[in-house]
């Protein structure tokens, strides 16, 4: 099994998340070049956290035309695993590989903060070892992070059951306190319709061990691991 | 052709004009008289401070690098080596805050990993004017934002810092930022251009207007004109910076280069002459060759632009190609700009003519030091005494209410989360401790930092607010059970040419001395900002100092909040009679006068030894240092900073004015909680360092209570009082 973790330039996360699947997890794990038009056999794409080309134009929306993006696309058509953290998210709705978009945070500040999930689907490969309906807390750290799409996709995407986590209370409580960013329907995490491509805002690479306050993050990457054993 | 009025508008003095024409043997020519204008200039040159600045210690066995170069450098271990500095962006945050906070935070990044460094963490001290003024918030909105947009952007965590408000920072805003940095002790680059013919090659962001005459704005008070400076502020790419930081550590890695140097203040000016001055060689480079982004700029102009995210760099003659290929991966330009040359001279030449030939060392050696005369401010004695006393309060909790409604004192929050404060994932404690705690990947060790300058202190007694400054920093590391290795400062202050600054001044420097050779820490380097002068009037004197401390074993730490209910609640250190300079006076009676708190340096060290020595026995549940506030807020923000809100009941027992029990700052104090079966080992621990240990009662309960002798003072619900503390800095923004 190998992952793959991508740097775009402007990439800040990727170090980070490297480090994570590497050291903390013992995974077989490479850095893929965003000018590269190779793969290298991965079986799990990471586009991880950042400013991709300074996300001067849009978040993710230069990223999008980087060489390797094709490549990506081509690996999730398949079905692939690809999961996009952050910025990767925003790269991901940029690729149209996921549907929607991103706006400001509803109080037009950068956030940085811990806060909670409520898992929503555990049949995916991001999930599977987590129970429908736990809170998890990790950090998210955007300017760009409120999640919106047209009320017929919304529609769509809750009867797909698409939706993986959900800014909730620390109780599983959905309220529009804890929906910090003002995403539409608090949605923090989504899917595909084939399962296998995941976008999420918070980080669970900042979430994996204790000394940084949270280990509720590792749920995520276990069920990848879990999936691809 | 150089009469007085063009002096003028370079900042120098006859005299010194006619030393540079001693010095160089001949009259200078426009663009050359603009390199001395900058070189020469207060910020530069230090020209006023050095004479002082050489008091500071410096030495220390695991210095690696000391002041004079880009940031300081110490031994850590394990190979490794930490890079640090604080430097400040005033003068520009104040023109423009967004952008000057901003291209603050690149400056200081760049001169880290100018040195092979990767930059691990941002701190940054701040100071502003009262909330309540919409032109304050304006420009702390700025700020903040400025500090985050770069910082963010580039990937290096924002762990922490301070806020203080004052008047005297109304029209002076101060921004000084630090940062952290961590090198292989044998990749540890410097500003050198060794080895006649090497190439000198430019890269980064293209050359323009911008910036021209940054150096000489941040060395001359403000006047009306100041819009009219709006132009000198640099505009920042932390984008560029982002791919100049992964191209500059490749071709470091790689040990393609010679030496190299960030064009910061002054810019290709300070870069070339620096670069050949610290080598005793010249440079001889081409401005035909500078990329530029502006057409028809003069030499004057490139040489005087401060452009940000631009790096001279001396590179190996053979392993040019090799450096320009790294920097094409990163989609960076990388020109052969010049050469490195024997002959002791800055030679540019430009349209085929040479536009400047001068000897490198006047330029960046020669400047003259001045000695200003000094003189006791007139407001010193006055403002010293505390004569009348304020009355008493008859009402604790609405003074507690009032006390922790001041903005100085009130939650950051509304800061630091718009902060990435944990990208990089060594952020070990969050923002609002009293240190920022990092832990080094691949080993067991951390790094902690405290920034601290309290300027009421400074401004009513400069050297008690010069020591207490660097006591207070290291007791914050002290309180995560880290200690002291070393030292940046950024010393803050207005015009040297008023010899009552000039001063304060040399009696912070004193303060400073004397603490850091109690602690036996070097000052590695730093900065001095002089002319925070906005229409004739100066800023209180302040220096903030930022200290680094190394923690062994990363998992012996602990934090401020209150952990469990039951704990019992010490006192390490003393309470004192002692009122003067507070918060307290200042924000609730409206006073900002009185005695300075005394301190006496041998036992700050000694609570500092037993919290750290307590700490790595595992003793302590929580440790907080106590500061603005007294006591009283120090207790109270352990309650908020719990997840549960827990609350605390205590019973002083000291013979003192009972506001300056609750509100005093005497020095020297850490109030710890502990497990009821850790007391009786703190207690003969504390006795092992030949200090009392005072119990104050215990963790619990959903009240903040202090009684005093049994009679209660102090009963407030912890909520209420959270909520206060929490939503004062938010509700100031929501007025606009």
């Amino acid at each position: 099994m190998k992952f793959g973790v991508v740097i775009f330039p402007g990439s800040n996360c990727d170090y980070d998340t490297y480090f994570v699947l590497k050291d903390v997890f013992d995974q077989e794990t490479t850095f893929l070049w965003h000018k590269e038009h190779s793969l290298h056999d991965v079986d799990c794409v990471v586009l991880p956290g950042g400013f991709s080309y300074g996300d001067y134009l849009r978040s993710g929306a230069i990223a999008k035309f980087s060489p390797l993006m094709q490549e990506v696309k081509e690996f999730a058509d398949k079905g692939g695993l690809v999961l996009g953290i952050c910025n990767g998210f925003q790269v991901l709705l940029e690729l149209e590989l996921l549907p929607g978009a991103m706006t400001r945070n509803k109080n037009l500040k950068f956030l940085c903060q811990h806060v909670h999930l409520r898992t929503e689907n555990t049949h995916t490969p991001f999930t599977n070892r987590a129970r429908k309906g736990d809170v998890i807390k990790i950090p998210i750290a955007h300017f760009d992070g409120n999640y919106f799409v047209e009320p017929e996709t919304l529609h769509t995407i809750k009867q797909n059951d698409q939706i993986i986590f959900r800014y909730s209370e620390p109780n599983g409580h959905l309220s529009e306190r804890a929906n910090v960013n003002g995403s539409m329907h608090n949605i923090a995490g989504l899917i595909n319709t084939g399962g296998n491509v995941l976008g999420m805002m918070p980080h669970p690479e900042r979430a994996s061990e204790a000394i940084l306050g949270s280990k509720d993050g590792r749920i995520i990457f276990e069920s990848i691991i879990h999936w691809l054993r | 052709m150089i009469d007085k009025k063009l002096l003028k508008e370079h900042n120098l003095t006859e005299e010194e004009y006619h030393l540079i024409v001693e010095l160089i043997g001949k009259e200078p020519n426009l663009t050359e008289l603009g390199i001395f204008s900058l070189m020469w200039s207060e910020h530069c040159s230090y020209k006023s401070s050095k004479i002082h600045l050489k008091k500071l210690p410096v030495e220390g066995k695991d210095v690696i690098q000391g002041p004079g170069e880009n940031a300081g450098i110490i031994d850590i271990g394990e190979g490794l080596a930490v890079v640090f500095k604080i430097e400040s962006h005033n003068h520009p945050s104040f023109i423009e805050p967004y952008q000057g906070a901003a291209t603050g935070v690149g400056g200081i990044l760049r001169d880290i990993f100018t040195m092979g460094a990767r930059p691990i963490a941002i701190m940054d001290s701040l100071r502003f004017g009262p909330l309540d003024k919409p032109k304050n918030r304006a420009i702390m909105d700025g700020v903040v934002a400025g500090i985050a947009g770069y910082g963010n952007s580039i990937g290096v965590p924002t762990v922490g810092g301070e806020v203080y408000f004052n008047d005297c920072y109304s029209l002076n805003p101060l921004v000084n930022v630090f940062c952290l940095g961590i090198a292989e002790k044998d990749k540890i680059f410097y500003a050198k251009a060794e080895g006649a013919g090497n190439p000198v090659l430019y890269v980064g962001s293209k050359t323009g207007r911008d910036g021209i005459h940054g150096a000489t704005m941040a060395s001359a008070e403000f006047g009306e004109d100041l819009e009219e400076k709006r132009p000198n502020v640099q505009v920042g790419d932390p984008f560029k910076e982002k791919l100049l930081l992964e191209a500059c550590l490749e071709v470091m890695d790689q040990n393609l280069i010679v030496g190299i140097q960030d064009m910061g203040a002054a810019g290709l000016t300070c870069s070339t002459s620096e670069m050949a001055s610290n080598s005793g060689s010249g440079i001889e480079i081409n401005l035909d060759l500078v990329p530029q982004r502006e057409e028809g700029m003069t030499p004057y102009e490139i040489m005087l632009s401060e452009s940000q995210e631009r790096m001279l760099i001396v590179a190996k003659k053979e392993k040019v190609a090799d450096v320009q290929k790294v920097f094409a991966k990163w989609d960076l330009d990388a020109v052969i700009i010049g050469r490195v040359t024997d002959n002791g001279r800055l030679i540019v030449n430009a349209g085929g003519k040479t536009v400047v030939d001068i000897p490198v060392d006047p330029v960046v050696n020669l400047c003259p030091a001045y000695r200003r005369p000094s003189a006791v401010p007139a407001y010193l004695e006055p403002q010293s005494q505390l004569d009348p006393a304020p009355s008493i309060p008859e009402d604790f909790n609405k003074a507690m209410e009032k006390l922790l409604s001041s903005p100085t004192i009130s939650d950051k929050e509304w800061v630091f989360r718009q902060y990435d404060h944990m990208v990089q994932t060594n952020t070990a404690l969050l923002p609002g401790a009293d240190a920022s705690l990092l832990r080094i990947k691949n080993t067991n060790r951390a790094l902690a930092v405290a920034l601290d300058g309290n300027s009421l202190y400074a401004y009513l007694d400069p050297k008690a607010g010069g020591k207490i400054a660097v006591a207070e920093a290291c007791r914050n590391l002290s309180c995560v059970g880290a200690s002291p290795i070393g030292v940046t400062n950024c010393l803050n202050f207005g015009n040297p040419e008023k010899p009552e600054i000039m001063w304060q001044f040399q009696n912070v420097i004193e303060g400073i001395t004397e603490a850091c050779q109690a602690f036996n820490i070097p000052v590695t380097g730093g900065n001095v900002s002089f002319y925070n002068d906005t229409e004739g009037v100066s800023i209180h004197p302040t220096p903030v100092l930022g200290v680094v401390g190394r923690l062994d074993d990363v998992d012996k730490t602990t934090s401020p909040s209150f952990k469990q209910e039951g704990d019992i609640l010490c006192l390490l250190g003393q309470n004192k009679n002692e009122l003067g300079a507070s918060e307290y006076l200042k924000y609730v009676h409206k006073q900002k006068r009185g005695l300075v708190p005394q301190i006496d340096l041998s036992t700050e060290k000694k609570v500092q030894e037993l919290c750290i020595a307590a700490i790595s026995q595992g003793l302590l549940s929580s440790a907080h240092d106590v500061s603005e506030g007294g006591l009283a807020v120090c207790l109270a923000e352990c309650s908020f900073l719990s997840e549960q809100k827990i609350g605390f009941t205590v019973d002083l027992q000291d013979n003192i004015r009972v506001d300056a029990l609750l509100f005093g700052e005497s020095q020297s104090r850490i109030c710890v909680s502990v497990r009821a079966e850790n007391f009786e080992p703190l207690r003969k621990l504390a006795e092992e360092h030949a200090l009392s240990l005072a119990v104050l009662g215990k963790t619990g309960g959903d009240r903040l209570v202090i009684h005093h002798k049994g009679k209660e003072l102090l009963n407030i619900p912890v909520l209420h009082g959270y909520n206060i503390w929490k939503q004062n800095i938010p509700d100031a923004f929501r007025m606009n």
